[in-house]
């Protein structure tokens, strides 16, 4: 019987059965971030245990400092003992920090792959659910919680019962307007928030053959979102020229050897899945959420639902998410007023999400009384983008040009809206508050967000330059 | 980690589906070093824009402010990998979740943290909602993990099932730690292993190699 690229990553990482039955998987290279690990560096000295692997274990910091221009790591004071707790404790243990004003500094799923760490068939780590996002490399990724980071740290491997397989298979060309952000968001409107549970996603096709290496990452970033612990595409050759080069990437002959390993990793024709869906991405267009949740999702020249027409059963979680979004029934999506525009996160703040946004907001000016962000994924990012005059762009149109880190994603460094406020933004939730007590949030594309920061409303990206002219 | 056993006390009904950890326990506004759980929970739906708190949320009724078990819809936890999603329940007395459905993450999240996740079907989902809105936190439910049951009043009687190692580890609470440090030289072993076989995947910067 074939196996499966998830099949042949597991199989070579599992070191044995634990007694209760579990598979230990042994963990590549393990990032942790500032938010999550100060609990877990407590109670590993607690029990007087140490990171068994400093050579393959770094720290992030990128939840909670502020993404202000020129911050320090005290701009937000709130975040300063969760840096602080941090840096000592990977002190402590010969821990690598990627620090504010270093050259790696960034978030960390975007971090690991531009510096060549996350290598095709490699297992990798991070506390936080996001870790997926690196699967656009091959690699495979798990969000773990606090007390499992606490057992990856002493141990480097993952306790675990064996996921099952899934196979999203996207066929189709997809529209010239849309992008990897669409075709996720496409993904999570056919098999919902949960289609993925207890299962691994392999997403193939000629879509997923067809998106750049920054594409699949934003790609793989929302398998979280549609249940599934992780999700991967299968590395080809435009992954290996991609990798080509990174700085941590192997070199000379190791290079040929491991892209011999590399191309092996595949899944055989005949690898059986559990589950497998065939997402039609042909003609596709930009999407956007109108609700709560990320599986709520219509084009922007669509309607939001009405409760009146959808089976008795999900009337009420429709109707309140309508109520929380400042709906009505079968209301159309465009033309509702933007009050602010987050272009940032390790969804969609690599280099070309940004050319992607910059392309139409070049020569525009941001709506008045639209506040507009772009916070890079990374300080690479943020150089490489201003080494093409990007920053420039986006300041000349009245965007603020921050700093790094997950700012509006999640709000942890305070970053985010009002009540009432509508935001367009590139990240992968629109859960209720996530972005500010009573905010409501419209997950999309770099496009349709810079797009919406110029009209000062949700408008299609032909709209945006036509309404300017 | 503290064993499970058996809880007998409130039941406290959350009826909606796809309860996601941002409204569990919520970052938004700013992290914060030092934190009450039991006020991080659900802390945006439990007040109002002005502060106030809302009478009618489930968790701010006289009887729910505390409980023993929590009963809830289907994708229970999806989102974030944050364990304070968990804590916060712990934080109110919680130790049991009965769910029809779970996130991965955050399944693993309360396992990892003695608290029991019972994932019911359809049928016995239904059944035991009607019986704990009808019972409206007068009458205690008790989770009993050695016989795998749940029982409450009017003679409500349900099994549940749970795999065999998660059902030990919680009723032994297992140090996870400790359990897989058994295995410590088949680890070491496997190390070298791999840097024989795959010397990249043993070195972060695998450039110098
Ligand atoms: S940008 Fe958002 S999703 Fe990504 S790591 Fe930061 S908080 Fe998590």
């Amino acid at each position: 019987m074939g196996r499966s690229i998830f099949d042949k990553i597991w199989d070579a990482h599992v070191v044995c059965k634990r007694m209760d039955g579990r598979e230990l998987l042994f963990i590549d290279r393990h990032i942790t971030h500032e938010l999550h690990a100060p609990h877990a560096f407590k109670k590993l000295k607690e029990a007087g245990r140490r990171v068994r692997r400093p050579d393959i274990t770094f720290s992030a910091l990128d939840h909670t400092p502020a993404s202000t221009p020129g911050r320090t790591d005290t701009t937000n004071p709130e975040g300063k003992p969760f840096i602080d707790a941090v840096r000592a404790a990977s002190a402590e243990n010969n821990v690598r920090v990627f620090d504010l004003g270093d050259d790696d500094y960034g978030i960390s799923h975007v971090v690991g792959p531009e510096i060549g760490m996350v290598l095709p068939g490699a297992t990798h780590a991070v506390p936080d659910s996001h870790a997926c996002t690196v699967g656009g490399l091959g690699a495979l990724a798990f969000g773990c919680g606090t007390t499992e980071l606490e057992h990856v740290l002493a141990t480097q491997v993952m306790a675990m019962a064996r996921p099952k397989r899934m196979r999203v298979n996207l066929v189709g060309r997809i529209g010239a307007l849309a992008s990897a952000k669409d075709v996720a968001l496409k993904i999570l409107a056919q098999i919902g928030v949960s289609g993925g549970r207890g299962h691994i996603i392999e997403f193939a096709g000629p879509v997923a053959r067809a998106l750049s290496i920054e594409g699949r990452l934003t790609l793989c970033n929302l398998t979280i979102e549609m249940g599934s612990r992780s999700g991967l595409v299968a590395p080809d050759d435009k992954t290996f020229e991609w990798l080509h080069g990174r700085r941590w990437a192997p070199k000379g002959a190791m290079w040929d050897r491991a892209l011999d390993y590399w191309r092996t990793l595949p899944s055989d024709e005949d690898a059986v899945f559990e589950r497998e869906v065939t997402v039609d991405c042909d003609g596709l267009q930009p999407q956007i959420t109108w609700g709560t949740d990320p599986s709520q999702v219509i084009e922007v020249d669509g309607h939001a639902p009405d409760p009146a027409h959808l089976p008795t059963e999900q009337r009420a979680a429709v109707e309140r998410a309508l109520a929380y979004m400042g709906l009505q029934p079968g209301q159309p999506i465009a033309g509702l007023p933007v009050h602010r525009v987050f272009i940032g996160s390790c969804t969609n703040a690599r280099l070309p999400d940004l050319q992607e946004a910059a392309a139409i907001v070049r020569g525009q000016h941001v709506a008045e009384g639209v506040f507009a962000l772009v916070s890079a994924g990374s300080t690479r990012v943020k150089r490489e983008a201003e080494a093409i005059g990007l920053d420039k762009v986006f300041r000349d149109a009245g965007f603020i040009w921050g700093e790094s880190a997950c700012s509006m994603c999640a709000g942890a460094n305070g970053d985010g809206g009002k009540a009432g406020e509508r935001i367009l933004s590139t990240t992968n939730r629109n859960f209720e508050n996530r972005q500010g007590r009573g905010v409501r949030t419209h997950l999309v594309g770099p496009a349709l967000a810079a797009a919406a920061a110029v009209a000062g409303r949700i408008v299609d990206v032909p709209n945006a330059k036509a309404g300017a002219q | 980690m503290k064993a499970f056993t058996h809880v007998t006390g409130t039941a406290i009904p959350f009826l909606e589906d796809d309860v996601n950890t941002d409204q569990i326990a919520p970052v938004a506004g700013g992290a914060r070093m030092s934190e009450d759980y039991a006020q991080t929970l659900f802390r945006h739906r439990r007040r109002g824009a002005d502060g106030a708190e809302d009478p009618d949320f489930v968790f701010n009724k006289p009887q729910f402010r505390s409980g023993a078990m929590l009963v809830s819809g289907r994708n229970f936890g999806c989102g974030s990998s944050r364990e304070s999603a968990v804590w916060t329940f712990l934080a109110i007395g919680v130790t049991c979740i009965i769910a029809r459905s779970f996130a991965d993450m955050y399944r693993e999240n309360c396992l990892q943290n003695g608290i029991l996740p019972i994932t019911l079907s359809d049928a016995q989902a239904d059944a035991l909602e009607a019986a704990v809105v009808a019972a409206d936190g007068a009458a205690p439910f008790t989770v009993d993990l050695e016989r795998q049951e749940i029982t409450g009043p009017n003679g409500l009687h349900m099994a549940f099932d749970i795999s065999a190692a998660d059902r030990t580890r919680l009723l032994e609470g297992l140090d996870d730690i400790g359990l897989t440090m058994k295995h410590k030289a088949e680890i070491e072993a496997f190390e070298k292993k791999m840097a024989d076989m795959l010397p990249w995947s043993q070195r972060a910067d695998a450039s110098t190699l």
